[in-house]
């Protein structure tokens, strides 16, 4: 399809994964249609593919006949890999489960937006599920994880469980942020997952940071600092690489390129591609792979950790990806993309229906056990909603409690005078 | 007590804790091989190492994230810049990151981090390296701010904001890192934060201060004293956040007439939230109206000739007290 984000036809081969090596046309085509396309609207159906809900009909038949090949020789190039050749059929399921729980709760999440239910702004993971799922799998003990605004899949993928992650939107008490943080900030720092933040590339230092503590604690582990294709142009990322390469320190910055930055696509807002060579010129390690197979992104995040716990050296990897809903959901989302595109995303690249079907073709998977797990996805996110929807708000009075460590814990208390100057 | 230097208070400070407790680092620009800009670090390479005190690029967003992150995981960073007035371009990662965390997570993460260095004008260094921002950052819930006058509190109080499991922004000043003074020599000489001190007792004016304007306030008592037979209280309000309000309100109520300077510029500075809490506290105590001397409210002057009329000095101060009296 003329225009379409990513090239359907990428191979090994194709993707950049040597940083000498690399040139800009040996990596994945970043061609983006521009914004002049007919606005249509994009309908708010659910974005899976019925095939999802309906196992009969998951085979698929109008996918073009070259691009199934394609993917079935992926299937088998990187489900060998090191990384996936020895998942257990129970584990391959259970990833497969977590990209269709992540679909399915923000699909519930979107659902309770329109209803008025969430405000202020909702930045949906949904086509992007194998990136998240993929590489906190891949984690070590001491693997931690941080990310940006668009969180909810991560969050799912360290596992946070739908009850506080719905509730934390809806702004309950019950929220994993007790309703402080909203959708952009949820943390689980008992599950190594640091949030949630919400300042483009504001995080890039902070996933330093980690690993810095990480490596002056003597642990082996590494950060996983998620990041958007946007971020690559702030000033503190590139602050961050410095000192990364500079110091030795175990951190991935994992661009997931979804082709957008907002409303602006990638040929819009940045000179130079691909993007994650910008590691490049700091001696990091660099390459550029696809986000709609699972496989691969294990296989490359795992490379990643295993230089990071290895070498105590970070890595840039660039993560082609797409995302089926606007920047948020109040993006009108016709401005600068066509329908179109989207839908042939879904129809070739949905990375829950390729994995189902390479978990079918592999036979650990049958079309009834497929849509159990996507019953239970569903039940699941629904029951999380009406538990949102019970739960209470937080009280006024709490609105100052969480802000200092020393208010919260007054017995410990070793200053004193007046810390608010506006009360309940 | 021993005779030390405001400069040499913060070095001990720094060395204690860094002895005390080994999550305790201290990074910024030169802080090692150099031994600080200002040579407060002076000895510490040495003595800890170069994975204690750590040299960084100038690339303050970068540092200051990096020990945000590692404060969130439990370290105890206490991060120099070479100038407050460069903190501007680590905004994000002070005010939105070191901040907000522990609000926005619920409470759930920690960020026991300082931030410190000199934030002065009067050093013929130009606008862009002589910001005082510790009103800004006293405008952000979730940071500590304080601006220790003396020898003895830049040692109690850097001691005690590194024992703090919150943000703490630390505002020094180049022109007092020579000052001398009397510092108790126990190894746990800790001053609280959020604690004012009556510096010298008086009955007729309070003067409030905060950081070199103390200094000023209390030449400014002398004379009064000498020469007008006026006896003026000095507070030195160490702490901006948390603040002493009851140690300021209780001044004010013995001696019902009150000057507030600050080096500052005026505008929402540190002293029109002080001059609200008093009127809006104490306004039956008042005999006059409350009187600020700021900073000049202009961009902070290069010329010598033109600076030292900008900040807040001895002239200034005691004509203002005068208009009280």
């Amino acid at each position: 399809m003329e225009g379409l984000h990513h090239d359907t036809n990428l191979d090994e081969e194709k993707t950049a994964s040597k940083p000498k090596a690399a040139t800009p046309s040996s990596v994945p085509a970043r061609s983006v249609e521009d914004g002049s396309v007919a606005p249509e609207v994009v309908e708010d159906k659910a974005d899976t593919p019925e095939a999802v809900s309906q196992p009969k009909d998951s085979v698929a038949p109008d996918e073009p006949e070259q691009s199934v090949g394609s993917e079935d020789e992926e299937s088998d190039v990187f489900a060998n890999k090191t990384a996936n050749q020895n998942l257990s059929p129970d584990s391959k399921i259970e990833l497969y489960e977590q990209m269709v729980r992540i679909r399915r709760f923000e699909e519930r999440s979107l659902r309770a937006y329109q209803q008025g239910h969430i405000g202020g702004f909702l930045h949906l993971y949904i086509g992007q599920e194998a990136v998240a799922v993929g590489s906190v799998s891949a984690m070590s003990k001491d693997d931690h994880v941080i990310t940006a605004y668009r969180d909810h899949g991560h969050a799912l993928a360290v596992g946070m469980n739908m009850d506080e992650c719905m509730a934390e939107l809806f702004g309950k008490k019950t929220g994993c942020s007790k309703g402080k943080g909203g959708s952009m900030h949820f943390f689980a720092p008992d599950k190594n997952f640091w949030g949630g933040h919400g300042i483009v590339a504001g995080q890039t230092p902070l996933g330093l940071g980690m690993a810095y503590a990480l490596k002056f604690n003597k642990k082996k582990g590494a950060c996983l600092c998620f990041m958007g294709d946007g971020a690559t142009n702030q000033g503190p990322f590139y602050e961050s690489l410095n000192l990364a390469s500079l110091w030795n320190l175990p951190v991935i910055y994992i661009i997931e390129n979804n082709g957008y930055s907002m409303g602006t696509a990638e040929a819009r807002h940045s000179a130079g591609e691909p993007l994650a060579r910008r590691g490049d010129a700091f001696d990091i390690e660099w390459s550029v792979s696809h986000g709609h197979d699972l496989y691969e992104v294990r296989h490359n995040i795992s490379e990643a950790l295993e230089r990071a716990h290895s070498e105590s050296r970070p890595s840039v990897l660039e993560i082609i990806t797409y995302r089926y809903r606007g920047h948020s959901v109040a993006d009108p989302d016709q401005t600068y993309r066509s329908k179109e595109e989207i839908e042939e995303y879904k129809k070739s690249k949905d990375p829950i229906n390729l994995f189902r079907e390479k978990l079918l073709r592999e036979g650990h998977l049958t079309e009834e056990v497929a849509a159990d797990i996507d019953k239970r996805a569903k039940e699941e996110a629904e029951a999380s909603a009406e538990f949102a929807q019970a739960s209470p708000y937080p009280e006024p009075e709490e609105l100052m409690d969480d802000v200092y460590w020393e208010t919260d814990n007054p017995e410990e208390k070793k200053s004193s005078g007046t810390m608010f100057f506006e009360t309940i | 007590m021993t005779t030390i230097t405001y400069r040499e208070a913060l070095n001990q400070a720094l060395a204690e804790e860094i002895s005390r407790d080994d999550q305790v680092v201290l990074m910024g620009e030169e802080v090692a091989q150099f031994k600080g800009s200002y040579k407060v670090s002076e000895g510490m390479l040495e003595k800890f190492g170069p994975d204690r005190i750590i040299d960084t690029p100038i690339s303050e967003a970068a540092f200051s994230g990096l020990a945000v992150g590692a404060a969130m995981m439990g370290m105890r960073p206490v991060v120099e810049f070479m100038f407050w007035s460069f903190c501007y371009v680590a905004f994000d990662q002070i005010f939105n990151n070191a901040a907000n965390v522990r609000y926005m997570s619920g409470g759930l993460i920690n960020v026991p981090i300082v931030f410190r260095g000199p934030a002065n004008g009067g050093t013929n260094v130009g606008a862009t390296h002589s910001h005082t921002p510790e009103n800004f950052a006293a405008n952000t819930p979730g940071v500590k701010v304080i601006c220790p006058a003396t020898p003895a509190d830049a040692k109690g109080m850097l001691k005690s904001a590194i024992r703090d499991n919150d943000p703490v922004c630390m505002m020094e000043n180049t022109i007092l890192y020579n000052l001398q003074g009397e510092v108790p020599e126990e190894d746990d000489f800790l001053v609280p934060l959020g604690k004012a001190k009556v510096i010298r007792e008086g009955k007729d004016l309070s003067i409030i201060a905060h950081g070199k304007s103390v200094h000023t306030a209390l030449q400014v008592a002398e004379t009064l004293e000498e020469k007008h037979r006026v006896s003026v209280e000095v507070v030195d309000l160490r702490s901006i956040r948390p603040l002493d309000v009851e140690t300021i309100l209780s001044s004010v109520r013995k001696t019902n007439r009150v000057l507030l300077v600050e080096e500052n510029k005026p505008f929402c500075g540190v002293d029109a939230q002080i001059a609200f809490i008093i009127q809006d506290q104490a306004f039956d105590h008042l005999d006059a109206p409350v009187k600020r001397v700021s900073a000049i409210d202009v961009p902070q002057a290069y010329s010598k000739n033109l600076e030292n009329f900008q900040i807040p000095d001895h002239d200034r101060v005691l004509a203002k007290a005068m208009e009280l009296l």
